[in-house]
């Protein structure tokens, strides 16, 4: 007998840890589609209304609104600052670079909690009125530094040969940056923007410290829970979902196709 | 214009330094000083706070700039069980993510290796969560294991629970919350490190004969220590300033508060922030002191 249990415990143990990782998410989607009378915690009937009827609960749509500005308006700031970051680090030498790596590496190893008390702490010293933009402002804070890690990933790979071809035929300095850098970076930036955005559309920590009377879906989420969270946002959160995993898949298949037709 | 810049610089890099260290500091500058303003100050602001005292006024939420070092101690005398418990709790959570993150990685790094759609397809898994609020997934189990549910009535009539006793509430609930939400940030970097392992070196080892488990501990584990040290780290430090799971109005219940809870129950409903903000300083620095002795002990210092 050649059956081992050694072959199918890796495979048995990943599936299962994956099916715990997906029980919530499933969860989450099929009570968006409960028809609720009071709270949405027990499964009464089937219905298709809190999807046709998203915005039901103007909050939920109101503070979804807003998640979704603060993460472009952030994402927009953190990318810029974090691209030239990277570059610098990747194709310069600079004397600091030591202090200049430690104050990136800082944020990511700062639990939430201190970065939105600290910052909360300075408005409140400083006497700026929360809302909108101290979220924003926290947003590019807490997210600028994941944009650098992943930009720089993508400049190291950088051929440099290249740009010096561009220059060797007389490109000016603009055209090499925007017709050479620029495009090969794209992926890499992208991604980052791809991650800054997520982090921001789902942070709840930092925002919560830094938005005042401001509010945002997670936050929204965070408040209902002590009453029971509505299957709007159920709805939302499962809309959210399916988006970002077809952005993914689209992503994949994009790649896996350019990789077949570089090797063909 | 600092991109545009950017191409002149690097034209000759021995031939002018000084130009090429100009278009970096055009380019450092502007994040450079973003984060100087803004996670840096907040920090020297947070100490500020820290030793503030109570208004002469005694208005409720009003401080005066002071030196008073005894809020930490107040803080300290206050809080312990909290403190102590978040990083129990966070020492635990960042443990068993390990041991559900790691074969994950492993198979998706090592196993799926030769099959790359597959492996796409499970990263994408593995990424998935992130995509749904956090609060929203911490919330479902709360509706899974709420007391009335089938779940926690399945759990009573088996015997897990007596008839009186429930999940939620429990250290376990939160523990279990904290460790599920955060096992995307241990199996992506136990992955990327995984990913790169050259299979010849387990294929030595098995022709030396060593036996699989003296494989894995002599040379798979080594060398997927990095992404270890990285994932461990990126659970531990969120989690332990995490107060979503510990809420009562998620799996919390009344003894389970975390520093995060106090911190944030200081803030917002005492509003007294010299409390807050001695917590918050307190727990920076601990993790400091932790990160910088692990960093070391496991002998990685390029963490960027």
């Amino acid at each position: 007998m050649k059956f081992s249990l050694g072959k199918w415990l890796l495979p048995t143990y990943v599936a299962l840890a994956f099916i715990f990782t997906m029980i919530p998410i499933g969860y989450t989607f099929v009570f968006s589609f409960n028809k609720v009378e009071k709270s949405n915690i027990a499964w009464k009937e089937f219905t298709f209304d809190n999807w046709l009827n998203m915005c039901g609960q103007p909050v939920v749509c109101e503070a979804f609104g807003n998640s979704v500005a603060i993460a472009i308006i952030s994402t927009l700031i953190s990318t810029g600052l974090g691209t030239a970051i990277a570059i610098a680090l990747g194709r310069y030498k600079f004397k600091g670079r030591a202090a200049t790596n430690l104050l990136l590496f800082l944020p990511m190893a700062t639990p939430e909690v201190v970065m939105g008390a600290g910052l909360a702490a300075q408005f409140l010293n400083v006497g700026i009125s929360k809302g909108f933009w101290t979220i924003v402002v926290a947003h590019v804070m807490f997210t600028l530094s994941f944009v650098v890690v992943t930009v720089k990933a993508r400049v190291a790979t950088l051929d440099p040969r290249l740009e010096e071809a561009g220059r060797d035929l007389y490109a000016n300095a603009s055209s090499v940056f925007w017709r050479i850098t620029f495009p090969l970076l794209l992926p890499g930036i992208m991604a980052a923007a791809m991650l800054s955005f997520a982090l921001s559309f789902d942070d709840f920590i930092i925002t919560q410290f830094n938005s005042g009377p401001e509010t945002t879906f997670p936050k929204f989420v965070y408040t209902a829970a002590a009453r029971g969270i509505p299957p709007e946002a159920n709805v939302i959160g499962s809309l959210v979902f399916i988006v970002a995993i077809a952005i993914v898949m689209i992503v994949q298949v994009r790649a896996s196709l350019k990789a077949k037709k570089l090797r063909a | 214009m600092a991109f545009v810049a950017l191409g002149q610089g690097s034209a000759g890099n021995s031939a002018a330094p000084t130009k090429a260290s100009r278009v970096a500091f055009i380019l450092l500058a502007p994040g450079m000083i973003y984060l100087g303003l803004f996670f840096l100050t907040p920090l020297v602001s947070l100490v500020i706070t820290s030793l503030k005292t109570a208004s002469f006024t005694g208005e409720i939420g009003m401080y005066d700039y002071g030196f008073q070092v005894s809020n930490y101690a107040y803080a300290l005398e206050q809080y312990l069980p909290q403190i102590t418990r978040s990083f129990v709790y966070a020492l635990i959570a960042t443990l068993m993510a390990l041991l559900i993150s790691y074969p994950i990685a492993y198979f998706i790094g090592v196993k799926a290796r030769a099959k790359p759609i597959l492996q796409a397809f499970l990263l994408t898994l593995v990424i998935a969560p992130f995509f749904i609020s956090f609060l929203l997934r911490t919330f479902a189990w709360k509706q899974i294991f709420s007391n009335e549910s089938p779940a926690t009535q399945f759990l009573q009539s088996i015997g897990v629970l007596a008839p009186d006793q429930y999940v939620i509430g429990s250290s376990f609930a939160v523990i279990a919350g904290l460790t599920y939400n955060f096992i995307p940030f241990m199996t992506l970097p136990i992955y990327t490190s995984l990913e790169r392992l050259d299979t010849r070196l387990v294929e030595a080892g098995a022709d030396l004969y060593a036996t699989p488990a003296q494989t894995f501990w002599k040379v798979t584990f080594p060398l997927s220590l990095p992404g270890v040290i990285s994932g461990t780290l990126l659970t531990f430090i969120p989690i332990s300033g995490d107060y979503v799971s510990a809420s009562r109005d998620f799996l919390g219940g009344s003894d389970t508060a975390m520093i995060g809870n106090v911190v944030e129950a200081n803030f917002f409903r005492i509003q007294d922030y010299p409390t807050a903000s001695a917590l918050s300083v307190m727990l920076m620095a601990a993790i400091v002191v932790l990160v910088s002795v692990y960093v070391r002990k496991s002998g990685t210092e390029e963490l960027l």
